[in-house]
C-alpha cells in the first residue's frame, strides 16, 4: 500500500523542529509500524539524509520503549497495543499519517520521536520499592494474599512506564503511571510498610517533574496499551490524602510522655 | 529528634500545593455547591405553583436571618476556593505541555470533561449576573423587592436575558454532567461495581438540573407563565 507520511523531526533538544513530509510508495500490510520505519530510514540513509530517530528495544510490547503519537493517538489506532506491536494492516492504502513525539514539560524531545521519560525512573526511585531483607529467598506462599488483591496488583504492575497515558492526558499528567506504581504495591502486604511514605514521596517528585493533573477525563486508560485501570487513580488519591494527614516523617519523635 | 517535617501548619501547606490536595479541595467545593444548586432549582421550581407560593419561599428564606448569611458565607467561600483551584490547576496544565501536539485524537473523553475549563467561568460570570439580577436588583430593570414571582416574570420577558440564563445553565448541566462523577474519583472513591452507578447519577444530576432551571426563562417566554 502507499502512505503519506508527516513526521516530526527536531535535530536535537535546542532544534524548534518540524513536520517533513514522505511518500512510501511500497508499505506491506504484514509490517509492524517499527518495521515500516526501518524501511524508510534504509531508503533515507542510501539518500544521505538522516534517518528518523525513535525508541524500541525488546519490539514484543512489553518493554516500554517504542511508543509516539499516530495520528493524536499514542501508539496508534489499535487498543491494547504497543507502536511496536501495531501492524500495517490497521491502515488502508492512501492513508496519511501525522508522527509526533509524546509532548509534555516533563519529557523534553531528545531527537525526532524519541523523548526524555527519565522523569518516570525519578518518581520510581522516589518511593516505588519495597524493602525486603537478602539471604535465602522465602518460602513461596509464605505470606497469604488474597486472590482478588494480587490479581488487581498484577493489572497494575502490568505498565510498561511508556508514557503513553501522559501523552494522552489533556493535562499532560502523570497519575495513570504513578497510581500504577502505587496500587502495584500498595495492594500487597509486602508493601504495606512503606504505604504512606510512598504515596506522599512519589506524588511529591510526580509534581517536581512538572507533570500535570488529573482532571479524571479516562483518555489514559483507554490509551494505555497494558490497560491500566483509571480506579488506579482513586487508589492513590486515597493513599496520598490519609498519608497526607497522618504519615510521620522517619526523624519525627515517636510521641508518647 | 526533630519534629519539623510533622508540624501542623507544613502538613496543611503541603497538602493545599500537592496537586491532589487541589483537587481534593476541588471535589468537596464542588460537593457543596451541587448540593445548593439541586436545593435551589427546586425551590424555584415553585414558580410553577404560583406568585403566593414563590414569594413564601422567598420571604421564608429572607426570614432565616443568621442561618441565611451562614450558608450564603460557605457558599461565597466554597465558590471563592473553587475558581482559585481551577485558576492554580489551569496555569499548571499550560505549563506541563508547553508545546502543543499538531495532531491530537481524544478517544473517550467526553465533550463535558474536556470543557470544563470553559463552562466553569461562563457559569461564574452569570452567577455575578445572576446575584445582581435577582437578588440585589441592580441588573433588573423592574425589580421589586419581595416580589420574586413578578421579577421572575418580569426579567424573563426579555428575550436576550433569557437566552443567557438558557446558555449558562446548559453549560452548568455539562459542568455537572462531568464534575458530579469526578468529584467522587479526586475522593478516592472507585469501585467496579458502584463507577457506573455514580457515573449514571452524575449525568442525570446534570441533566435534571438542566432541565429544571432552563425550563423557568422558557415557561415565561412560552406565555406559559405570567403575572
Amino acid at each position: 500500500m502507499k502512505l503519506t507520511l508527516n513526521i516530526w523531526r527536531q535535530k536535537g533538544p535546542n532544534d524548534a523542529g518540524r513536520i517533513v513530509k514522505y511518500e512510501m510508495p511500497n508499505v506491506d500490510e504484514h509490517m509492524s509500524f517499527l518495521e515500516m520505519l526501518d524501511v524508510l530510514n534504509e531508503d533515507l540513509i542510501h539518500k544521505g539524509e538522516e534517518p528518523v530517530t525513535f525508541e524500541h528495544d525488546c519490539r514484543e510490547g512489553i518493554c516500554g520503549c517504542c511508543g509516539f503519537m499516530i495520528n493524536g493517538l499514542p501508539h496508534g489506532p489499535q487498543r491494547g497495543t504497543t507502536v511496536c506491536q501495531l501492524h500495517m494492516r490497521q491502515f488502508h492504502d492512501g492513508e496519511e499519517l501525522w508522527l509526533e513525539p509524546f509532548r509534555a514539560k516533563a519529557f523534553p524531545v531528545l531527537k525526532d520521536l524519541m523523548v526524555d521519560r527519565s522523569a518516570f525512573d525519578r518518581i520510581i526511585a522516589a518511593g516505588g520499592y519495597v524493602s525486603v531483607n537478602t539471604g535465602c529467598a522465602v518460602d513461596g506462599n509464605a505470606i497469604p494474599i488474597e486472590k482478588q488483591s494480587a490479581e488487581m496488583a498484577m493489572d497494575a504492575a502490568a505498565c510498561i512506564g511508556c508514557g503513553a497515558c501522559v501523552a494522552s492526558c489533556p493535562n499532560a499528567s502523570a497519575s495513570l503511571f504513578t497510581s500504577a506504581k502505587i496500587a502495584h504495591l500498595g495492594l500487597l502486604p509486602q508493601g504495606q510498610a512503606e504505604r504512606d511514605r510512598r504515596a506522599v514521596r512519589m506524588v511529591a517528585q510526580l509534581m517536581e517533574e512538572g507533570f500535570g493533573y488529573c482532571t479524571n477525563t479516562g483518555e489514559c486508560e483507554a490509551l494505555c496499551p497494558k490497560g491500566v485501570k483509571l480506579e488506579n487513580i482513586a487508589r492513590m488519591n486515597r493513599d496520598y490524602l490519609k498519608a497526607a494527614i497522618l504519615y510521620r516523617e522517619e526523624n519525627a519523635s515517636a510521641g508518647g510522655a | 529528634m526533630s519534629t519539623i517535617a510533622v508540624g501542623g501548619l507544613n502538613r496543611t501547606a503541603a497538602l493545599y500545593q500537592s496537586v491532589i490536595g487541589k483537587k481534593v479541595i476541588m471535589a468537596v467545593t464542588g460537593f457543596i455547591l451541587s448540593g445548593f444548586v439541586l436545593g435551589h432549582m427546586i425551590g424555584n421550581l415553585q414558580v410553577f405553583a404560583g406568585p403566593e407560593k414563590l414569594n413564601a419561599y422567598g420571604a421564608f428564606l429572607q426570614s432565616l436571618g443568621g442561618a441565611l448569611w451562614a450558608a450564603r458565607i460557605v457558599l461565597l467561600a466554597s465558590v471563592g476556593l473553587h475558581i482559585t483551584m481551577a485558576v492554580q490547576l489551569t496555569m499548571l496544565k499550560l505549563e506541563a505541555r508547553p508545546q502543543p501536539y499538531v495532531k491530537k485524537t481524544a478517544l473517550v473523553s467526553t465533550y463535558a470533561a474536556r470543557t470544563m475549563i470553559w463552562s466553569g467561568p461562563i457559569v461564574g460570570a452569570f452567577l455575578v449576573y445572576h446575584l445582581l439580577h435577582f437578588t440585589t436588583g441592580q441588573a433588573h430593570p423592574d425589580f421589586k423587592p419581595g416580589d420574586v414571582y413578578a421579577n421572575v416574570i418580569t426579567g424573563f420577558r426579555n428575550p436576550a436575558v433569557s437566552l443567557f440564563y438558557m446558555v449558562a445553565n446548559i453549560l452548568l448541566a455539562f459542568h455537572l454532567y462531568h464534575g458530579v462523577w469526578s468529584m467522587f474519583q479526586s475522593l478516592g472513591v472507585a469501585h467496579p461495581r458502584y463507577t457506573p452507578l455514580l457515573k449514571r447519577v452524575a449525568q442525570t444530576f446534570g441533566i435534571v438540573v438542566g432541565l429544571g432551571n432552563v425550563a423557568m426563562p422558557m415557561a415565561v417566554l412560552t406565555g406559559i407563565l405570567s403575572l
